[in-house]
């Protein structure tokens, strides 16, 4: 009974730390920038599709992941993104992470800025990305929000007061391919990452995701709950070793189906239920989002600075 | 009996300080009202060049939603949670997007407009909008097409109706 207290008490804390930056931009946001946006958000939370931020919109994200774990504590992690389109074919996004392991403490485990290029002009049968993302990120983090190289659940087990000593400074790289077809979306990324210590070797990994949403086509009228509100689909993620061992021994793989909720107000809910695919994964997480994307944001920004419409 | 002295040296040079002050804040205001035009004249140029090289395949594409007596008055509420921020509630254009009423609009047929809203424009800011299913590009589509026929009001609630 206590131990469910404290792990309540350790959310709502955890939760009202890292989500002030968000609800501080949430909160400022619509002052810069009335307009929010409604923008068939994907449905994915580890899987890129190859859809960028529309040019000067601002979406502001928040995320969740509640995780069992074996050999130690159960854990909330969760991170805020705050993503910009620059241009058509350039997006750029801000991740702020943290977590709460239950019985230990609430941590602020790093930051992450990533980019996303789009090479090709016009849309093809594959549509490829280039994503490029720097990570500054203690031992402690526990989004899995990729999930990389020997990456296994018994490396979660270690106590917040001795992983969050440890610094890791990374660059991934991924190529998002992505294609659209009658109305399904199929995704693929292959994930390289090199931690920047030079004796570490690169690690593998790879997401894949499939959707579509449930109306093809709009209903005339504004509606909250019509088909096409709602995409569903599944995504697959895990580790494919590293340059020193590839392939899958020692490595942890999920299945999760996604659902996105896309409300006309401009916000978007997402809910996926993940579960480990081998003995070496977390047996279950379940994730959760919302957010909400603020159009005009750069130009409202700009008029604040003397620019004119 | 004192003499009112007016100071004619600072007051000369305070009026001449307001009338420069307004000076250069028109000049500065026209040189941003022309700025915003050049681009929105650039923007509609580039909109129309991408309309114009719609291969002819995608200019012979028919509708699906041809038939679909909704189909517009769907588009509509498309058009206000996608495109209207850039181009205008009115579909007249902004300084970030094109205005969608032009002659070179009207005249454009239905499967250019759809191959340009399926791969944008995006070295010229407008994204590709693949992400929407098929049936409702031309349900935008057919939207669009509202817009110029004289003969059609624009569905209620929609964003032509603003």
């Amino acid at each position: 009974m206590n131990e469910t207290r404290y792990a309540v008490r350790h959310t709502v804390a955890s939760l009202l730390h890292l989500r002030f930056a968000a609800l501080l931009l949430a909160a400022l946001a619509p002052l810069l920038a009335p307009s929010p946006a409604h923008a068939q958000e994907s449905p994915y939370i580890v899987t890129y599709d190859h859809y960028l931020e529309e040019p000067g919109s601002l979406e502001v994200e928040y995320y969740s992941t509640l995780g069992t774990q074996r050999g130690g504590n159960a854990f909330h992690s969760f991170w805020a993104e705050f993503e910009y389109g620059v241009k058509a074919w350039w997006t750029t996004e801000f991740y702020l992470d943290g977590q709460t392991t239950f019985n230990q403490s609430t941590v602020f485990t790093g930051f992450r800025w990533e980019n996303r290029l789009r090479p090709l002009a016009r849309e093809h049968l594959v549509n490829p990305i280039l994503y490029i993302e720097y990570e500054h990120t203690k031992a402690s983090d526990k989004i899995l929000k990729e999930v990389e190289g020997h990456d296994v659940e018994a490396d979660y087990a270690v106590p917040n007061s001795v992983s969050n000593r440890d610094q890791d400074h990374e660059l991934e790289f991924k190529l998002l391919l992505s294609s659209q077809v009658k109305g399904w979306n199929i995704a693929l990324n292959p994930l390289f990452v090199k931690n920047l210590s030079p004796s570490e070797p690169w690690e593998f990994g790879y997401a894949l995701g499939l959707s579509r949403p449930l109306g093809l086509k709009a209903s005339p009228q504004r509606c909250n709950f019509c088909p096409e509100n709602f995409i569903a689909g599944v995504e697959m993620y895990g580790g494919l070793g590293d340059s020193r061992s590839p392939g899958l021994n020692q490595t942890s793989h999920y299945l999760a189906p996604v659902l996105a909720w896309n409300l006309p107000s401009g916000w978007t809910l997402r809910l996926s239920p993940g579960f480990g695919l081998n003995d070496t994964s977390h047996q279950f997480l379940l994730r959760w989002g919302v957010s909400r994307e603020f159009a005009g944001f750069g130009a409202a920004v700009r008029r604040l600075f003397g620019a004119s419409r | 009996m004192t003499r009112l002295r007016i100071p004619v040296v600072p007051g000369a040079v305070l009026l001449l300080a307001v009338a420069c002050g307004f000076a250069l804040f028109g000049s500065a205001a026209r040189a941003q009202q022309e700025q915003a035009q050049q681009e929105q004249a650039q923007s509609t140029r580039n909109f129309h060049n991408a309309l114009a090289k719609a291969p002819e395949k995608a200019r012979a594409m028919h509708s699906q939603v041809e038939t679909e007596p909704d189909a517009a008055a769907a588009g509509g509420k498309l058009f206000d949670l996608h495109c209207a921020e850039c181009h205008g509630k009115k579909a007249a254009g902004t300084r970030r997007g094109p205005s969608l009423l032009g002659l070179e609009m009207q005249q454009a047929p239905p499967g250019a407009i759809f191959w340009v809203l399926t791969n944008g424009v995006v070295r010229h800011g407008m994204p590709v909008w693949s992400k929407l299913p098929e049936p409702q590009r031309w349900q935008l589509v057919a939207f669009l097409q509202s817009l110029r026929s004289p003969g059609r009001q624009p569905p209620p609630g929609s964003a032509g109706e603003q």
